[in-house]
């Protein structure tokens, strides 16, 4: 009973709430960073040094007027928001934030649920998220955010296919699509992944960037050109919506990131024995520590690139990171068949 | 505008797309509305519209005595308000043959370039927001505060200074005024390598600016184009050389020309302006000479009747002012303005055709237009 339903929901609750909490944080946590970049300070005001920041802001869009244009769909424009976030949100389901421990001599495995499919699940699952944005551009029945949403399916298209190669790679590599065997075998191998498979590493990450919206490839919502994108129309907590799931997505290829790439919960140099001391920091901080680099590293890119334009955008994901990753993938699987073997 | 023409051929008919951009929108540097005519994101036409912030500050000044025109040229370039005082008042002076003393000169030279520095602070970081870098903008924010803060020290104001009378300076300068400068023409120095270090080499920054409205010199001449868009087409037509005001003929500096005319040679000219200004400033400042700072101005401003024009380099190009005394009255009979971005927004059109949208916000900022000058 405990280990088939309490702990399970337990963790679900955990983790959602965890997710959340991270979500509106990384607001804060990216205006702290950007503010430093640019010699500002950032939010102050609100609690020392800004840290109630996130509850300000949540209060303000929960009680801001609610404003759907006359000429939207309706249906459409309601649910695009839930579209975008909802998937944010259960890809949590699948991410190893740590190994099996033990608490009150129940072994509890840190993550909600191990399946056999769970690379493929991520994949699946973010590309419905997707939808939201064009749904959301489409449904405003306004230019700016329909010029918005055609790019967003264009981009997030071209650059999926670039990324999922990359994963393909790596699965090659572990020989499992399941998360936690991921890990494990980067744990048997005595090596990152991120050291092995270095190109397909950088490719996941400039690609992750364009599949998150991010900066210099955030030209969905292009602030200066398309005021805003997809979400022009919106307002509150639809908006918010879009916002936070926004964020909770770099949270997700962060933490992707840090599984296939980093070794997930794995110390430093799991190859090198007489680091074991590092051992006795917990599985989990050495996770969160690396998702916050990836994550670190996505709001400095942002603080200091320019914008790509749309058309070299798509230049870049066909001509130069397909083939790559495409070359990365044969290569990969040559290695892999005839030396290892 | 006629209604958008079907394209056949295609498996789909097509529509273009009608897009109006501005005034209300964040990337047209203030008022500007420039309807667009899509065929998917490529722009066919664009349609500049202006008008928006038109205060007739021509007809206003027919109004006005000679003295409180200076005044009211503050609101044409806000970005760089004393740079228009001063075009104003040697215009009037050159009308009554005042002679200005060379303190006056010197100082005039100070304020027109710090004046270019700040404009071109917040040109470049406007202009690399735009295109997305947002922490150039911040950066240069910072340092064009400093300048203000010398012209708060100077006359008392941050923004609209009206800071030159006609015949010379309303006050000499303060205490120590031009060691400030010297040790704000230092510290700019360093920070002019750091926007660099952020653009210039940046691949991202390249691409998007690179071939991107390219504009040949005949044809930038042809458009009436003038200050960095027409040098970046490399013609070397700079008044302070050709024609020098102020103090500009003792000044030794150079004249950064572009070779291809896209928006990264309107960029790098802009770029190289900073330091030949910052160079101007330090040689200026070094060499203030004594003396007063009016010279022998009647009590009464009424040019004898005839009429002139003046024009000096402002950061955005030229900036001509035309005066017509009747002879008779306190009050110009006829004031117009010839302001350089009302002139080189006319190339906008030209240049947004064939490109994308992202494109046309980087244009607007290449161009470097202030709308109430454009409008007056």
């Amino acid at each position: 009973m405990i280990d088939t339903f309490v702990i399970p929901l337990v963790k679900i609750l955990v983790v959602l709430n965890a997710t959340l909490v991270a979500v509106s944080y990384m607001v804060l946590l990216e205006r702290k960073v950007i503010a430093w970049t640019q010699s500002r300070l950032g939010p102050m005001r609100v609690g020392p040094y800004g840290v109630l920041q996130p509850i300000a802001d949540a209060i303000k869009l929960m009680i801001k007027e609610d404003i759907t244009p006359v000429r939207a769909d309706r249906w459409v424009f309601t649910l695009a928001p839930i579209i975008s976030m909802v998937p944010a949100l259960i890809v949590y389901a699948v991410i190893p934030f740590g190994p099996t421990v033990t608490i009150f001599g129940h072994a509890v495995p840190l993550y909600v649920t191990d399946i056999n499919v769970g690379l493929l699940y991520i994949v699946s699952v973010a590309s419905v998220g997707v939808y939201g944005i064009i749904l959301a551009g489409y449904a405003s029945n306004s230019k700016y955010p329909l010029l918005a949403s055609l790019r967003a399916s264009a981009q997030l298209i071209s650059y999926e296919v670039a990324v999922t190669l990359t994963l393909v790679s790596v699965i090659l590599m572990a020989g499992s699509l399941s998360m936690v065997s991921i890990v494990l075998a980067q744990e048997q191998a005595r090596v990152w992944y991120g050291f092995v498979q270095p190109l397909a590493f950088g490719i996941f990450f400039i690609g992750s960037l364009a599949e998150t919206n991010r900066a210099p490839f955030d030209m969905p919502e292009a602030e200066q050109e398309l005021t805003g994108g997809f979400h022009t129309e919106y307002s509150g907590m639809r908006f918010a919506l879009f916002f936070l799931a926004e964020y909770a997505n770099m949270i997700v290829v962060s933490s992707v990131a840090t599984t296939l790439f980093l070794g997930g919960w794995l110390r430093p140099f799991p190859n090198v024995a007489w680091l074991g001391v590092l051992d006795l920091i917990p599985g989990w901080i050495w996770f969160l520590v690396k998702s916050f680099v990836f994550l670190y590293i996505f709001i400095w890119v942002r603080a200091t690139l320019p914008r790509y334009r749309y058309d070299q955008l798509m230049r870049l994901g066909w001509k130069v990171l397909i083939p790559l990753a495409i070359l990365n993938l044969v290569a990969t699987a040559i290695v892999k068949v005839w030396w290892l073997a | 505008m006629d209604a958008p023409a079907l394209r056949h051929g295609a498996m789909f008919d097509t529509n273009e797309l009608e897009l109006n951009m501005g005034p209300q929108h964040p990337s047209t540097h203030g008022v500007l509305r420039v309807v667009l005519r899509l065929d998917g994101e490529k722009v066919v036409d664009a349609d500049v519209v202006i008008g928006y912030l038109h205060r007739g500050i021509e007809k206003l000044s027919e109004n006005r005595n000679y003295t409180q025109i200076v005044l009211l040229t503050d609101r044409m370039d806000y970005v760089a308000a004393a740079t228009n005082n001063v075009g104003y008042c040697e215009t009037v002076e050159k009308l009554m043959a005042i002679e200005v003393p060379r303190r006056a000169r010197y100082v005039r030279t100070i304020v027109c370039e710090l004046q270019r520095i700040a404009s071109h602070c917040l040109w470049v970081g406007t202009h690399a927001m735009d295109i997305g870098a947002m922490t150039v903008f911040l950066y240069a924010f910072r340092e064009r505060e400093l300048i203000l803060d010398l012209f708060e020290e100077l006359c008392g104001a941050r923004l609209t200074y009206n800071s030159q009378r006609i015949g010379g300076l309303p006050l000499d300068i303060p205490p120590g005024w031009d060691r400030k400068v010297l040790a704000f023409v230092e510290v700019m120095t360093g920070k002019v390598e750091e926007y660099e270090a952020l653009l210039t080499e940046n691949r991202i920054w390249l691409e998007r600016t690179k071939g991107v409205g390219v504009i040949e010199g005949p044809e930038a001449i042809a458009l009436g184009l003038s200050g960095p868009p027409l040098r970046g087409s490399g013609v070397p037509r700079d008044i302070r050389k050709d024609e020098p005001y102020a103090a500009y003929d003792e000044m030794q500096f150079e004249v950064p020309l572009g070779k291809a005319g896209d928006t990264y040679d309107r960029y790098v000219v802009r770029m190289e302006e900073f330091r030949q200004s910052l160079r101007i400033i330090r040689q200026a400042a070094e060499g203030i000479p004594e003396g007063p700072v009016v010279g022998k101005v009647p009590r009464l401003i009424k040019p004898p009747a005839g009429e002139t024009y003046h024009a000096i380099e402002s950061p955005k190009g030229e900036l001509g002012y035309f005066v017509v005394s009747d002879g008779k009255s306190t009050n110009p009979y006829r004031f117009r303005v010839r302001p350089p971005s009302f002139c080189n927004l006319q190339a906008l059109r030209r240049l947004c055709r064939g490109h994308l949208v992202a494109d046309v916000v980087a244009l607007i900022g290449s161009l470097d237009v202030v709308l109430g000058e454009v409008d007056r």
